[in-house]
């Protein structure tokens, strides 16, 4: 056989074998968004029709009266979620770096072992564990609580991605800086975790997601209210709870407005997350990922 | 203005195994001096030991004396204060990927608390200008990222950063052995130009580029140096038996 014709032929091979692989992974990508994209056509079909002004301003109206909203809950759940974040964000951080950056060492790998068990801790036991050391001591249930609650699941998810996006940061950066003669916990926040950001961030946003639709940890913690609370330091409503208690209710007004809590939680999540995702974009460069 | 350099018996330990043999070195101020030697003879471990960076790695240890300009390196500084004075360019070009071509080459000067915007303008175009680069990056200081860049742009954009820090002395390992020909010759003709202002210290395994660039040369071997001269010398008279036979060709 000439030798151009061969060749001709190996690349018509590669060219089938290339659609098919470039086909199998598309293929893949569908598999994975088809349950996302199921559930979410669900939730607006069951939930969309119950979605009203009031249903967004107004808070639970007492059994058997109808109308009445979950904005309680939304504001609770933006309250719990915001405290979570702001104990377990800079904690989730501050380990991840502590392991990537100093903890090549026997404690290091303690804290590397916890973090994965604590992974797989049920939520309903970390709830607990926040009752424990905060409702019990302070003898009522509060945002705070259900915070803490959170924040515990949140930390060890963030610390891990973390570190190993700052492993991900090749050590010549670290060594750029420190040519620069630049101190070397300055090296670490302005080079390393700068450059690390997005993903760093994702991981934030994977924990934070994750933690944004929990239930168990808040039963007795934040507990739920069905009046209006904005102390953070009181019983405080979460939408998953609400969705909850709404679903096993036997009214079927209060089924229609579990489905409509369930579809702004996740929008509220959605968008939560996005407009994370834009503001890290937007403050990229050119030319970066 | 550059400052001269005097080494005295440097040895230097990755752990247990010892890369450096009693290094002694003098390097005279705004010249360029060239260390020569083939591959894991010790070049890079020596140059870092001018700037205390051996000793980031784990278990690195480092005995002897450097006294660079009136430091005493090992003695009377902190390595923070002495890498301030002197700069390094690395093998492989080393950008902060997530900063513009003006942040990469004002780095050094903000991220050691330096905040006149006005006087890091000036010191970020001077710097520019002196690695050669200004032209092409100037319309882009702010919109596009270091990483951007070409290998031999970035290779020039790191010796900006180097620069901006007003360093006395300018380490070099190897900085063009990832350069294509052109950006090599544009790295040496730089080198030849910043010599007036620094004392530089470059290591190559590229003999031509020590003869084109550096008035000194240093034979590196096996963790010793087994001769320094006038790189003329070097090339073409060695004393050494060793330093002929690299020089030649023969091995390495
Ligand atoms: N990080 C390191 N850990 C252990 N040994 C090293 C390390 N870096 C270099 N060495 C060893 O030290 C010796 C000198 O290396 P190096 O200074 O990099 O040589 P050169 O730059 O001349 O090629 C080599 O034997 C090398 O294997
Ligand atoms: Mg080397």
């Amino acid at each position: 056989m000439p030798n151009s014709v061969r060749v001709l032929q190996i690349s018509l091979r590669r060219r089938v074998m290339d659609r098919f692989m470039t086909a199998l992974a598309a293929l893949t990508v569908l598999l994975v968004l088809l349950p996302l994209g199921a559930i979410f056509a669900y939730l607006l079909y069951r939930g969309f029709g119950s979605i009203s002004w009031a249903f967004l301003t107004q808070i639970p109206k007492p059994v058997g009266e109808a109308g009445g909203g979950m904005a309680n809950g939304i504001v609770g759940t933006v309250l719990i979620l915001g405290i979570a974040s702001v104990m377990g964000v800079p904690l989730g951080i501050g380990a991840g770096i502590y392991l990537s950056e100093y903890g090549q060492n026997r404690f290091g790998d303690l804290v590397r072992f916890v973090a994965d068990v604590m992974n797989g801790v049920p939520s309903i036991v970390i709830g607990i564990v926040a009752y424990g050391l905060v409702v019990l001591r302070q003898k009522h249930f509060s945002a705070i609580a259900g915070g803490v609650a959170l924040a515990i699941m949140m930390v060890p998810t963030i610390t891990r991605t973390t570190e190993q996006m700052l492993l991900l940061v090749p050590h010549a950066l670290r060594e750029a800086a420190y040519g620069l003669g630049v101190p070397r916990w300055r090296t670490t926040l302005s080079i390393t975790l700068r450059t690390a950001t997005s993903g760093v961030v994702t991981g934030i946003m994977l924990a934070f997601a994750r933690v944004a639709g929990e239930t168990a940890p808040l039963l007795f913690t934040a507990f739920g209210n069905q009046f209006w609370n904005l102390h953070a330091n009181q019983p405080t409503a979460a939408l998953s709870l609400q969705i909850f208690n709404y679903a096993i209710s036997p009214f079927d007004e209060w089924h229609r407005q579990a489905w409509a809590g369930a579809l702004v939680l996740i929008v509220l999540i959605v968008a939560a997350v996005s407009a994370v995702r834009i503001a890290v974009s937007r403050g990229t460069l050119a030319g970066v990922r | 203005m550059g400052v001269e350099i005097k080494v005295e018996k440097i040895n230097a330990w990755y752990g247990k195994t010892q890369a450096l043999f009693d290094i002694d070195l003098d390097v005279l101020a705004n010249h360029a001096t060239a260390l020569i030697g083939p591959s894991g003879c010790g070049k890079s471990t020596f140059i870092r030991c001018l700037n205390r960076m051996h000793e980031t790695l784990p278990g690195a240890r480092v005995t002897g004396r450097v006294q660079i300009g009136d430091l005493d390196i090992y003695k009377g500084t902190s390595a923070t204060q002495l890498r301030r004075r002197v700069g390094m360019v690395f093998q492989k070009p080393n950008p902060f990927p997530s900063m513009s071509i003006y942040d990469n080459v004002a780095a050094g000067l903000k991220l050691n608390g330096f905040s006149n915007r006005k006087q890091t303008d000036e010191i970020v175009e001077t710097a520019l200008k002196s690695s050669a680069l200004w032209d092409e990056v100037k319309d882009s200081l702010h919109k596009q990222s270091g990483a951007s860049l070409s290998g031999g742009q970035q290779q020039r954009l790191c010796i900006a950063r180097a620069l901006a820090v007003q360093p006395e002395v300018l380490l070099m390992d190897e900085p063009c052995s990832a350069l294509d020909p052109i950006s090599t010759g544009k790295v040496e003709e730089l080198i030849f130009q910043l010599k007036s202002k620094y004392t530089i210290v470059i290591v190559t395994h590229n003999m031509q580029q020590a003869g084109r660039v550096a008035e000194f040369t240093g034979f590196f071997l096996l963790g010793r140096m087994i001769e320094f001269d006038k790189t003329e010398r070097i090339f073409t008279n060695p004393s050494d038996k060793r330093t002929e036979d690299y020089v030649t060709g023969r091995f390495g």
